[in-house]
């Protein structure tokens, strides 16, 4: 018996959701008794390897194999199944992620394990194995009881607070067989924004909706981002008309995120939109109309011009 | 070509979700049920594969009686015919199985869903469908073109998006922009109630997960105004009362 994390390394680093992952998958191992393991696959320095231990790993697996250096779904979730066949794991923690979807459900099909996706909180092992999950896009939860051997809990951010201790895991080699099957989707091209906080990790998201008029006044909207070092976001009129990249589309039929501060610029709370961000920690809203249905799910209210408000809010950032 | 379009028959997107009999069962009183927002996307690129190279379209559910509306609305915006296994679709393993079932028996060269179902959004189905299968998933798509027998796709990830290829038969899972949704015509609704739904019973009864109750999320406190005029407070309050920033 044992937990088995996967982690992901982007642009160098251990990413801040599976550093969540682990802690959570440590938690886990600490309530059943046993120890968590951290599966690393593709490049990855050393030093970030081993941090893996600060959070709670007490073993990292390292699968280098030059064939993995680009995320690929399907053979990643190979390597993790032979991972925790290798280590008995019964409990599979990750983070969603757009690679962790991915993954999910092949590991799933492949180890026939009970999963449980958007879990938002430890399991309850008092009878059984239950974990609460996000259901209904944000609108409501379900206590699921998982009734297979092999348990899957793909974890939504901010489910858990990591924290930090000085230990390091050690790290070894981790060299499974790779079949060529998992390779027939070939990769032709990417475009990805670098540098920036990504939306699904940021901690700070300011949103910015229909009421900014048009994409060339995006300016102040970004620069109260970089001031708060958030991400942008926007609703679905505004990447429907090719203002914003689609992939900063939040709501009903975009991203679910759930950072710590969601700042909605001009946007005026439909339904759909607030499905994909009600689970964010304090929401602020900003619109120039009042009677505009966000304010009644915020925590935070200006009504006021976006014009006028943003770049004031940016300055007074700065100021701090 | 054959294509193959799952359905899910969900809670319109403005619902308001309650529950019953002791948070138990979801509260259907007053509830309108649609296709899956990411089906419906699946379903109307089906239809334009179809009007350009004749491919023949079968929409599938895994459901009870009462999601039959929503896949004769399917029929009428265009798929030939449909199945429907009739079960309750609680467990994504479950659901999968049953469509893999279908798929071995009909060799569909594509199979096409929506990225994620919007009432257990687990995006997962097509997923375990392709390990099932033997065949590569790839979700979520954004847009798809068939040269041949390869399939040539944009995926989104993280912050922006990437162009891949393979060969069919495929599992893909589907979203925005896809397509444009397609309304049903006057012909359309008329010619639906006379295509062929098939209704098969279970194949497997394996459930791995089972849901033990149901709760809402609680309320937000009361919103605090600030005046615009004193926008600068905001901060203020950000860092020392909610200290998120
Ligand atoms: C099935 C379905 C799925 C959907 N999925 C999504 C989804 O995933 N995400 C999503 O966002 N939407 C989604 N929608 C659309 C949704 O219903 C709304 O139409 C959309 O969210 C509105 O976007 P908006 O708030 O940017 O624009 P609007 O509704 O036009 O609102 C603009 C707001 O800006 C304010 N404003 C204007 N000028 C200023 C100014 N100078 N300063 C301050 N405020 C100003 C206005 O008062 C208004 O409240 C979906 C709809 C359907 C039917
Ligand atoms: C009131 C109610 C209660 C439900 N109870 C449960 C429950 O207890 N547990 C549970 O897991 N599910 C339940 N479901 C059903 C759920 O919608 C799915 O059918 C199934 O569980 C898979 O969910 P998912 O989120 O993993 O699907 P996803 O993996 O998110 O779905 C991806 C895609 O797979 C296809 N797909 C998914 N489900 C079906 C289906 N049934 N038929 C055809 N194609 C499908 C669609 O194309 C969908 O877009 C319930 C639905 C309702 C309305």
């Amino acid at each position: 018996m044992s937990v088995l994390i996967f982690a992901e390394v982007d642009e160098g680093k251990l990413k801040k959701s599976s550093q969540e992952a682990i802690f959570y998958g440590a938690k886990v191992a600490e309530q059943t008794g046993t120890t968590a393991t951290a599966i690393i696959v593709g490049e990855a320095s050393d030093t970030e390897l081993a941090s893996a231990g600060r959070f709670g790993a007490t073993k990292v697996l390292h699968a280098a194999d030059s064939k993995l250096a680009e995320p690929n779904g399907m053979a990643y979730a190979s390597v993790v199944a032979a991972a925790a066949q290798q280590e008995g794991a019964n409990v599979i923690v990750l983070a969603k992620s757009s690679l962790a979807d991915a993954m999910t459900a092949r590991l799933a099909g492949k180890l026939k394990a009970a999963l449980a996706a958007n879990v938002v909180e430890l399991p309850d092992l008092s009878n059984g194995f239950r974990v609460k999950s996000s259901i209904y896009t944000g609108k409501a939860f379900a206590y699921n009881d998982l009734k297979a051997d092999v348990k899957i809990l793909a974890i939504k951010k901010n489910t858990i607070t990591p924290e930090e201790s000085e230990a390091t895991a050690p790290v070894e080699a981790f060299t499974p067989a790779l079949n060529d099957k998992d390779f027939a989707i070939a990769v032709k091209g990417s475009e990805k924004a670098s540098g920036d906080v990504l939306l699904p990790e940021a901690d700070v998201v300011v949103s910015a909706g229909r009421g900014l008029k048009g994409p060339e006044n995006w300016g102040i909207v970004e620069d109260l981002a970089n001031a708060l070092h958030a991400a942008t976001a926007c609703s679905k009129p505004v990447s429907d008309l090719d203002w914003r990249p689609h992939a900063e589309h939040v709501g009903q039929t975009g991203l679910k995120i759930s950072p710590n501060l969601y700042i909605a610029c001009g946007i005026s709370g439909a339904i759909q939109h607030l499905a994909g961000v009600n689970s964010s920690k304090v929401i602020v809203v900003i619109n120039k109309d009042p009677e505009a249905p966000f304010f009644k799910s915020a925590d935070y209210g200006i009504v006021g011009d976006v014009f006028d408000v943003l770049p004031r809010l940016t300055k007074a950032v700065k100021a701090l | 070509m054959k294509i193959l379009v799952c359905v899910t028959s969900v809670p319109d997107t403005t619902t308001k979700i309650a529950f019953t009999d002791n948070n138990t069962k979801l509260n259907k009183a007053g509830v309108t049920f649609i296709t899956g927002p990411y089906d419906d996307y699946a379903l109307a690129r089906a239809v334009e594969l179809k009007e350009k190279t004749g491919a023949s379209v079968t929409v599938l559910n895994v459901g009870e009686a009462d999601s039959e509306p929503v896949i004769r609305k399917c029929l009428a915006i265009g798929a030939d015919d449909a199945i429907r296994v009739n079960a309750e679709p609680t467990d994504a393993y479950f659901v999968a199985e049953q469509i893999a079932a279908i798929a071995k028996e009909n060799n569909y060269d594509l199979i096409l869903m929506g990225r994620e179902s919007i009432d257990y959004n687990g995006g997962q189905v097509h997923g375990i469908v392709g390990e099932m299968l033997g065949l590569p998933s790839i979700s979520p798509v954004m847009q798809l073109d068939i040269d041949g027998d390869t399939a040539k796709i944009t995926r989104e990830i993280e912050g922006g998006k990437e162009q891949l290829e393979a060969k069919l038969p495929l599992v893909l899972g589907c979203q925005e922009p896809i397509a444009e949704w397609k309304i049903p015509n006057m012909r359309g609704i008329m010619t639906a109630r006379t295509k062929p739904l098939k209704v098969v019973e279970p194949a497997g009864t394996d459930k791995l997960t089972t849901v033990a109750s149901y709760e809402l999320p609680a309320p937000r406190g009361a919103v605090k105004m600030i005046p615009a005029d004193q926008a600068e407070t905001l901060i203020q309050l950000l860092r020392t009362e909610a200290k998120v920033i």
